[in-house]
């Protein structure tokens, strides 16, 4: 990497956190005048798929039947960890909203660092809602540190834990497919995300809900996890335009060096 | 506020290897960057170890539940005691553990994948069945496509105009991978950043 590089890398993960930060803001805040308020409400677009998985979560609470979180296999020593990260994220709210169920939600997780994580996010969930009485360790468990090991020791939870809505989130290989099929012989309600391309074309075929690309980091958001989730989804739409513009120039630029010979960066 | 110190601790190391990632600083680079990831590195090993303990635990507790299924506990914990013990006595890096532990490891998984091969065959069948849009047609289509691209048919049969034909196909895929990346990318960083911000705690329990 060149410095220029690393400098736009810096430029850019600056802009990201300033944008985060600004639009986290409650607008009463900024110096906005009142009409510009009222038309600053920041929303999320409808997504059938958050739609049934709010309403999956709310069934299976109200039935005091089992959610199950997957978080995949990620290193969290590793560029793969942000998709294990939001699903940590996911299952902190999760974990708030099914605190009144008699059934706490089950994670399995392929890595010991993510398992002692899940564990800690229950933990600390069900200590802000002091319903400590409902947390057990065995809730978060490592099934098997290989990606094979991981699907095999998943797939009796999603067919033995009376588990009625699965929510699958992190990094995952093809063999993600498995795990689908197995919820789906139960019939419960799946939901899918992985931040790995070959899982994204398998659970296209596999999963009821699949999401695609960076629809995986919006999940908590949907879920109403906080101001900074959602003013982060802001800033990934910001950024988005910021790097189209600068693709869009940088070809504009590679195009008049071909046709003029004119070398401008 | 939830572990103000572990809060404050996590958001200093995550700034000191953000900066240390960009800013050419030898102090930085050469000498924080490479001692916290080494610590790192040194807790993940431990985290892998108590990971373990709570997979044997899990089917311990298993084994006390009389319930179906649950003697294929008994199948785990004998084959970790076995392997752990013989791990220890010729030590992971032993040629003869190696193998043993190979050639118990890779037919099982190779077994998974053959049912994964089956598995997806079905459901790709099922899909039309199950997504009655457009897109599901879109994929089925470009499903076969590739297939046939990317099985060599073409530059077999037609020659090099057949292979311009498959190269040119090859190359769309490229484009569509790389807008999911970039989304990708742009989640990893807000999620990160959120880290950074302390507004996500997953370490607070």
């Amino acid at each position: 990497m060149t410095i220029i590089d690393k400098l736009l890398g810096l430029a850019l993960v600056l802009l990201a956190g300033a944008a985060m930060f600004i639009l986290a803001l409650p607008s009463s805040s900024l110096r906005f005048s009142k009409k510009a308020r009222k038309r600053y409400k920041p929303t999320l677009r409808p997504l059938p798929a958050f739609q049934k998985l709010r309403r999956a979560i709310g069934l299976a609470i109200e039935d005091g039947q089992g959610v199950h979180l997957s978080l995949g296999n990620a290193n969290i020593l590793q560029a793969n960890a942000a998709s294990a990260l939001s699903g940590l994220s996911t299952l902190e709210r999760l974990a708030q909203l099914s605190i009144v169920s008699d059934k706490p939600p089950i994670v399995t997780s392929g890595s010991g660092s993510l398992a002692i994580l899940s564990q800690d996010t229950l933990q600390a969930a069900y200590r802000s809602g002091s319903a400590m009485a409902q947390y057990r360790p065995d809730l978060g468990r490592l099934t098997g540190p290989t990606p094979f090991s991981y699907v095999a020791g998943t797939m009796p939870v999603i067919h033995r834990e009376k588990v009625y809505t699965n929510i699958l989130v992190g990094n995952y290989g093809p063999e993600i497919g498995l795990l689908c099929e197995a919820a789906d012989r139960e019939g419960t309600f799946t939901l899918a995300a992985s931040d790995a391309l070959p899982a994204q074309a398998v659970l296209y075929a596999t999963a009821q809900e699949p999401l695609i690309g960076e629809e995986m980091f919006a999940i908590p958001a949907y879920l109403k996890a906080g101001k900074f989730h959602l003013s982060s989804i802001q800033a990934q739409d910001l950024l988005r335009w910021v790097l189209m513009i600068i693709m869009v120039i940088g070809a504009l630029l590679k195009l008049v060096q071909t046709l003029f010979g004119i070398s401008i960066l | 506020m939830r572990a103000p110190l572990a809060t404050a601790f996590a958001i200093s190391v995550a700034v000191i290897l953000l900066l240390g990632s960009f800013l050419p600083v030898p102090l930085l680079q050469d000498v924080l960057q490479p001692y916290l990831l080494g610590s790192a590195v040194i807790v993940g090993g431990v985290a892998s170890l108590i990971g373990i303990y709570n997979l044997l635990s899990v089917h311990v507790r298993k084994l006390r539940t009389p319930k179906a299924g649950n003697l294929y506990s008994l199948f785990l914990i004998i084959a970790f005691v076995v392997t752990f013990a013989a791990g220890l006595w010729f030590t992971p890096s032993d040629a003869r553990f190696q193998r043993v532990v190979t050639h118990i490891q890779v037919p099982v998984e190779t077994s998974l994948l053959a049912l994964l091969a089956i598995s997806l065959t079905y459901t790709s069948l099922r899909l039309l069945q199950q997504r009655k849009d457009r897109m599901a047609w879109v994929f089925v289509i470009s499903t076969l496509i590739f297939l046939i691209v990317t099985g060599g048919y073409l530059s077999a049969l037609g020659g090099n105009g057949g292979g311009g034909f498959a190269a040119f196909f090859n190359t769309l895929p490229l484009a569509g991978a790389r807008g999911i990346l970039l989304g990708v990318g742009l989640g990893s960083l807000t999620t990160g950043l959120r880290i950074v911000f302390g507004a996500d705690r997953p370490y607070s329990g």
